[in-house]
């Protein structure tokens, strides 16, 4: 199946330094139609019966986010975009930066006039430092065309910590905090930066914003499946012909992307939402991209047949381990236990009841987790025990002697 | 003067430039050291563990002092599989130090980083801020020489 360019209609097309080349392609059209002739109200509906969801993994409905965030008391409200993009094997929102700024620009100018805030920032990881400028010049280019009116557009940068990427570590981060997960409720939209009302959305949802106000909920609505509209733009790296980022119509399947696209071969197991996704099996290939199946944000890491599973369960353990921001019990011991297990495993040294250890942890952490980092730190664990349980048996201790899986 | 942690709408503005103020006196001196962060923390009316707290819990940030320019290969499963062990032994081989060490003579520190977001052009790394990727041990040599 062809990619599908909405959300990337620009990038390679713009240059990203001028915001004459993105108005020539239809650039602030959209913000001038939201502010000339649709209230606040009229476009959180239009955005909600487009039924986007959001583009940074939890697929949270972004019209019933903003709506939140409208109806929420207080002055002082929030727009934030969420730049940290720290999802291994996550680079779409870099590329939708580097190539296409204008529009994110817009977009987060579209929703502070939908929720009330006359102040937005751009949370951008340390590691996406050299987009700074780039972006700074966005917003200079648009202010300086008045697109921006009284909404002003602040950057503020992370200093490398994974964990900023949750909404809450990323505000704690903003406000000068080491980067901790919040207790919820509240929830941002009501009580978000320094207590007050903020929306916080990914790179790649605000890119879809300005299409939907041109076009209309029932252009977008139409599009994917029934519980995904649109598209989603991925991510491809690992053991792949042609890495790099495309844009699909969601429920594509996974065989389109992984083989038909990035051209992938001998493929043995690909990993679906970075350390926190899925692990699909060769077999399960033809498993559609949504919400509903499997997506994530975006990373789609193909792993071929050379490739050792527990290796790669450990590796990905041991980075979510490192990263947990320490708050919660659940995540800040889970993880380190199975680290500990998954070294063992990896040197041949595992035991049955280790096994037993990880299924049972797995329940507590997805269960009582304060995070996603820690409620989905099993996935990897679980998945691989489904699908490739004999890697695990070869190394349990009293198997030892034959070949190592 | 407010009071130390008293929770006010000024010690929020206060605690809100912490970050900021700690990634330009890393950028400037190289690293967070003690008396920096104590006088910061008074200047900014804040309890000294709050600075503490926050220069130990960014990777960007070091309390101990680093080398001139900061080697950070990224070490996430996507670099790993286009053999970022190689880089790393490469890394090890051209300056002779080891991950987590600073050459005696200052000029370079060697870390390990996760993810960077430059999976389809991996193995990559950071170099005092700037992203090299496609990297070989060819280029590693190139570009660590050029380093002063």
């Amino acid at each position: 199946m062809p990619e599908k360019r909405i959300v990337l209609r620009n990038c390679g097309v713009i240059d990203p330094k001028r915001i004459t080349t993105s108005l020539d392609r239809g650039g602030f059209k959209a913000w001038k139609k939201a502010l000339a002739e649709m209230t606040p109200e009229q476009i959180i509906e239009e955005i909600k019966v487009s039924g986007l969801r959001g583009r940074g993994g939890a697929g949270f409905p972004c019209g019933l986010k903003w709506e939140l965030a409208r109806k929420a008391q207080g002055d002082e409200k929030y727009v934030i975009c969420n730049a940290d993009e720290g999802e291994v094997g996550t680079f779409k929102d870099r590329y939708i930066l580097e190539r296409d700024p204008f529009t994110l620009v817009e977009a987060m100018t579209i929703a502070g006039y939908a929720i009330g805030a006359k102040t937005g920032y751009i949370y951008l990881r340390a590691e996406y430092h050299h987009l700074l400028d780039l972006l700074r010049n966005a917003i200079s280019q648009a202010r300086d065309k008045g697109f921006l009116g009284h909404f002003e557009i602040d950057i503020r940068e992370g200093a490398g910590a994974y964990i900023c990427g949750e909404e809450s570590a990323l505000m704690d981060s903003i406000e000068g905090k080491r980067g901790e997960v919040r207790f919820r409720p509240p929830f941002p939209p009501s009580k978000g930066l320094w207590g007050r009302p903020t929306i916080i959305n990914n790179v790649e949802t605000l890119m879809n914003i300005p299409q939907i106000i041109l076009n209309g909920a029932d252009w977008f609505n139409q599009i994917g499946t029934e519980r995904s509209k649109g598209t989603k733009v991925f991510s491809v790296s690992g053991d792949v012909t042609k890495p790099g980022v495309y844009e699909l119509v969601l429920g594509s399947r996974l065989r389109e992307l992984v083989e038909g696209l990035a051209l992938a071969e001998k493929v043995k197991m690909v990993q679906v939402g970075g350390a926190t996704g899925r692990i699909i099996p060769y077999e399960m290939m033809d498993t559609p991209l949504a919400f509903e199946s499997i997506l994530g944000a975006g990373a789609v890491i193909v792993f071929d047949e050379t490739r050792d599973v527990i290796d790669v369960v450990y590796r990905t353990m041991e980075f979510l381990a490192e990263e947990c921001c320490g708050k919660c019990a659940p995540g800040r011991e889970g993880t380190e236990v199975m680290v500990e297990i998954l070294e063992r495993f990896s040197r041949g040294e595992g035991a049955d009841s280790d096994i037993r250890v990880l299924e049972d942890l797995s329940k507590a952490m997805m269960l009582s987790s304060l995070c996603g980092l820690g409620q989905a730190a099993p996935n990897p664990v679980i998945d691989s025990l489904q699908y490739f349980r004999g890697a695990y048996e070869s190394r349990i201790r009293e198997n030892q002697g034959g070949v190592v899986a | 003067m407010n009071k130390i942690g008293d929770g006010s709408p000024t010690q929020g503005k206060n605690q809100e430039k912490l970050l900021p103020r700690l990634k330009e006196a890393q950028s400037k001196f190289g690293y967070l050291p003690k008396e920096l962060m104590a006088e910061l923390a008074e200047s900014l009316c804040l309890p000294i563990s709050d600075v503490y707290g926050v220069a130990t819990f960014y990777s960007f940030l070091s309390t101990k002092p680093q080398g001139r320019n900061v080697i950070r290969i990224c070490q996430s499963i996507p670099c790993f599989l286009k053999d970022c062990q190689t880089i790393i032994e490469s890394v090890e081989k051209e300056i002779g130090i080891k991950p987590g060490e600073t050459t005696p003579d200052g000029r370079f520190s060697f870390e390990l980083t996760n993810c960077i977001g430059a999976c389809d052009e991996a193995p990559a790394m950071m170099l005092n801020g700037e992203v090299h990727v496609n990297l070989t041990p060819g280029k590693i040599s190139q570009i660590l020489k050029a380093c002063k």
